[in-house]
């Protein structure tokens, strides 16, 4: 088994302890909920676009360690980027969460830190709870997602 | 065993390390540590007595039951109805045909709501259940009041996590037709007054099923003496395997019901136009059964009665003291029910720590636990936590395990340190 310090490194803890964007976004243009009933984490995922590029994105809701530092990576990330661009980085994110390997590590920058979740398979719904609500509001699904 | 050695009988501390070495699967390391395994409630670990039996069974015995003129049926039949006679005199029930076996306490559950539920409930009926029910002991009578517009009632619970009597004696009234209440909580280990709970709602007339499956393997059970209506409880929860449970019935009241399913073994005689039901329990038990589980169940039983279940609550009940007192040093560490009448269950939440952090890094170091809900999402709206990190207790947990316990919830507290 891996070393507890590369599921959590330093930079989880401080993203779990200083969540960045980690506000509502009133008017977004696209929004939805997020649910994982297996640890009860819950999330908001809020966008914004300008020109056809995330022009802001944040989040709300509660959620483990993992899930809150992925959530609040993910905001980071994903401005500035395209929809486009954006489904393509989740599923470079989620290959290297769920141990496929990532096809352009160097791509996914900060990210990156959790590829430790691989490891713990009961762990990766955490780190991917976030995501999967992003592209459930970009999909515009009225049904809250849920990791099950 | 002579009087000079009873006399110098050691304490329940050194009988639990003689009692984990029953139990081959605590041998082994997790994580390159010992496993401290703290997930009893969840399901307990199997000793070698209990393995040997079903091994014993597919090599020597294996055959089906109640039909068979040969042999092996005959013995493998003998074993099965020898099982239910063990079950019968673990909780004391009048006779062997108030035992049924069913898969688990969930399904003895869901049998109760629809076969005694059908005929008896009916629109503006109440049923009766409380705050920390899991959710087997919900979602039943939610599907039995939806299909019948019966009432749901719940008996609320104060900070504790202890069963609020004088809430419940108001919310029972002539309209109360059934009460279902688990008798040990499993997310806070809250022992219930099942026996007045029980008094009060026959007062009203009313049916009562205690969800027993925190309780047997914990404390003694005798549903004579609770005189409760259903009693249901898995087998892997007490030292048995998987797959299978119980549910004891007053035989008058499993004698009126129909049947749950129907298919062999279940019925009397079958034609086209009509058929007849077997006697009990056979009329509840469709189909062949779980013959290995039932007679590995037997030796289940029979391994925690030559221990004693007093034995076991003492051992279990000192281990949750030191537990409790270990937890009050503890900065941030809050015990999710803290009821008076409790047993073998520690549940906490860290200040500021997830529940699934802290079971993640627990297991780093070999102590496996329970993070969650634990089937209780109601009970975690209560207290308003999204989850709880639970450790349980069994007769072969040691205060070295607690030990580990709390060195581990250090690491847990270190790591998230700012």
């Amino acid at each position: 088994m891996s070393d507890l310090r590369e599921l959590y490194q330093e930079v989880i803890f401080d993203h779990n302890r200083k969540p960045r964007n980690f506000r509502k976004l009133d008017p977004a243009d696209r929004l939805a909920e997020g649910f994982n009933p297996l640890c009860g984490d819950q999330i908001t995922v809020y966008v914004k676009f300008d020109q056809g590029v995330i022009s802001d994105v944040s989040f709300e809701g509660s959620g483990c360690a993992i899930s809150t530092a992925s959530a609040s990576l993910m905001t980071e990330a994903l401005k500035g980027k395209t929809e486009a661009e954006a489904r393509a980085l989740f599923e470079n994110f989620h290959s290297a969460v769920t141990n496929h390997g990532c096809a352009k590590c160097e791509d996914l920058g900060k990210l990156e830190v959790l590829a430790g979740v691989a490891e713990y398979p009961s762990r990766v719904k955490c780190a991917t709870l976030a995501w999967h609500t992003f592209t459930a509001a970009l999909d515009q699904k009225d049904q809250p997602v849920t990791t099950e | 065993m002579s009087q000079v050695n009873a006399l110098q009988r050691p304490p329940h501390r050194f009988d639990a390390e003689k009692w984990r070495g029953d139990f081959p699967i605590l041998r082994q390391q997790v994580n390159g540590r010992p496993l401290v395994y703290l997930d009893n409630a969840a399901t307990s670990q199997k000793p070698q007595v209990v393995i040997d039996a079903e091994s014993s069974y597919y090599s020597q015995t294996n055959s089906n039951i109640h039909r068979g003129v040969h042999r092996l049926s005959e013995l493998a039949t003998n074993q099965f109805e020898a099982a239910r006679g063990k079950v019968r005199r673990f909780i004391n029930a009048a006779s062997d045909r108030e035992i049924i076996f069913v898969r688990g306490t969930t399904e003895a559950i869901n049998l109760v709501a629809q076969s005694y539920g059908a005929q008896n409930i009916k629109a503006g009926d109440e049923i009766v259940i409380s705050t920390m029910e899991h959710h087997s002991n919900i979602v039943p009578w939610q599907l039995l009041c939806e299909r019948t517009g019966a009432v749901l009632r719940v008996v609320p619970i104060n900070d504790d996590g202890e069963f609020l009597f004088d809430e419940y004696r108001k919310l029972v009234n002539e309209r109360t037709k059934f009460v279902a209440v688990v008798h040990v909580s499993n997310a806070l280990g809250s022992i219930n007054p099942v026996k007045k709970i029980i008094e009060l709602a026959h007062r009203f007339g009313a049916r009562v099923l205690v969800d027993g499956a925190q309780a047997v393997p914990h404390l003694a059970v005798d549903v004579q003496d609770l005189d409760c209506d259903f009693y249901a409880f898995s087998s892997h929860k007490i030292y048995g395997p998987t797959g299978i449970g119980v549910l004891y019935g007053k035989a008058a009241l499993l004698n009126a019901m129909p049947p749950y399913q129907g298919g062999g073994d279940m019925i009397r005689q079958v034609t086209f136009e009509k058929s007849t039901y077997n006697e009990l329990p056979y009329k509840f038990e469709a189909g062949t059964p779980n013959i290995a589980g039932v007679i590995t169940l037997g030796a289940a039983l029979d391994y925690v009665s030559a221990i004693g279940l007093d034995a076991i609550a003492a051992h279990e009940h000192e281990l949750l003291e030191y537990a409790t007192a270990s937890a009050a040093e503890v900065p941030g560490m809050r015990l999710i029910g803290t009821a008076r009448a409790k047993a073998s269950i520690l549940s906490f939440v860290l200040d500021g720590i997830h529940p699934h952090d802290t079971g993640t890094i627990l297991d780093h170091q070999g102590v496996a636990i329970r993070t969650g809900h634990h089937c209780a999402m109601p009970l975690m709206a209560r207290f308003k936590v999204p989850a709880t990190a639970r450790a349980s207790f069994a007769l072969y947990s040691t205060r070295e395990d607690v030990d580990a316990l709390f060195a581990g919830i250090a690491k847990v507290r270190q790591m998230f340190a700012k």
